[in-house]
């Protein structure tokens, strides 16, 4: 909050907004597309640069022999990230493992933004001139169409490196058969755009919900915050990591699903 | 919710992000498992291995120890029997011995015998002589007696 008094809907209306910057004039201000979220932008890059550090000490400094806390951390993460592309994934690319790392433990340590209180990071840059602050990277639908668009570039990569002419076969017949290929291609394309859609929308929503519980909650006297705001967040803990898991394991399944023909 | 350039922005920063992680994150970790799953698997073969080898070791072992066992009962036994044997010709040496020493004594026995008669006989003779002058008081000249003492002792 600032130091005006502000109505429930004021406040909650201050926390939706982002920090952004106008491109084209590159101050503080917003210009239509070519604005850009720096709150979003910023905690997204410090939380991949934390993961990507920690991740290459790590790589860096691997043993064969008997690991230390911090690696066998690191390769618990890493044989379940594994293992469930091995369970899914039949192909030879050696980008999808990583893929699914990187996406699992980004969205994750985004995700665990939203743990911080609702008005300690916004506060904490008020000072220095930012009217907002939103602390949440997968809040933002930019940030989780990023990913959603990228993955779609590569399921629709695989589909014609590793069908070719096929994928047109495929396209004409399935599922209703030869006879019906107009449907069958609406059907195969909406299917294909879903994908991005429901992968970036969920996850989206899920943060973009939780976060609002939480300003609501911060809304509630300071002696009534506690009961809420503890079952709030010991159940969102869940949420952010069940979160992490679904767009990991979706981004596998899809790109698994890239690569069969039918 | 607006879309605007921040979509550009992620974009770039998540293909960053997956770039960077499959080229200096993913190999190094995932073959330094793989390494560590081959070397436990290394040492547990070892250790198979070297059990069985212990067992083949434990029966040769036991080969070794059953044939030195009977080898020591053989050269026992062979002890025994070269020990009755040397007995028993210690036994017969002994006899021999005994016997010979034996005759050698009853020879000796003999001959000290014999040597004793004749001393005595000699010297019985002499007496004889010498009685047989004083009876007759009167000396014989030495022919005469050596004759008469030869008579005397033939008859002796």
């Amino acid at each position: 909050m600032t130091t005006e008094a502000l109505t429930t809907a004021e406040y909650v209306q201050h926390h939706l907004n982002h920090l952004t910057l106008n491109l084209k004039t590159m101050s503080l201000g917003s210009d239509g597309f070519w604005t850009l979220n720096l709150d979003t932008f910023i905690i997204s890059l410090v939380t991949g640069l934390f993961i990507i550090l920690i991740m290459r000490f790590v790589a860096v400094r691997a043993t064969a022999g008997v690991p230390g806390r911090l690696q066998n951390f690191v390769e618990i993460i890493l044989n379940f990230v594994d293992k469930s592309v091995r369970d899914s994934y039949h192909g030879t690319s050696k980008l999808i493992a990583p893929l699914a790392l990187t996406i699992f433990l980004w969205v994750f340590m985004m995700n665990l933004m939203d743990l911080l209180p609702v008005d300690f990071l916004p506060r904490a840059v008020a000072p220095l001139g930012m009217p907002h602050f939103k602390s949440v990277p997968t809040a933002d639908p930019n940030m989780t169409f990023a990913m959603s668009i990228t993955i779609f570039a590569l399921i629709v990569f695989y589909n014609f490196v590793i069908k070719g002419w096929h994928l047109g076969r495929e396209f004409l017949t399935k599922p209703f058969g030869a006879y019906l290929f107009p449907l069958n291609v609406i059907f195969r394309l909406v299917e294909e755009f879903v994908k991005p859609l429901s992968l970036a929308l969920r996850l989206f929503g899920n943060m973009f919900a939780g976060e609002l519980v939480f300003i609501l909650i911060a809304l509630l006297p300071w002696w009534a915050q506690w009961l809420p705001g503890g079952i709030w967040a010991i159940f969102h803990i869940l949420i952010i990591t069940i979160q992490a898991f679904i767009f990991m394991m979706l981004t596998i399944v899809y790109l698994s699903m890239a690569h069969d023909k039918h | 919710m607006d879309i605007n350039a921040t979509l550009l922005g992620q974009l770039i920063t998540f293909i960053i992000l997956v770039w960077f992680t499959m080229k200096y994150v993913w190999p190094p970790i995932t073959s330094a498992i793989s390494e560590r799953e081959k070397k436990i698997a290394d040492g547990l073969e070892a250790g198979e291995r070297a059990k069985r080898e212990l067992e083949l070791a434990e029966h040769k072992a036991l080969d070794i120890v059953r044939v030195a066992k009977s080898d020591a009962a053989h050269i026992i036994d062979l002890a025994h029997k070269r020990s009755v044997q040397l007995v028993d010709e210690a036994k017969e040496d002994a006899r021999v011995e005994g016997k010979r020493i034996l005759e050698q004594a009853h020879e000796e026995f003999a001959r000290d015998v014999s040597r004793t008669k004749e001393e005595l006989r000699l010297r019985l003779a002499g007496l004889a002589i010498a009685g047989a002058e004083k009876v007759i008081k009167r000396n014989l000249d030495a022919t005469t007696q050596a004759n008469l003492l030869d008579d005397f002792v033939a008859e002796l």
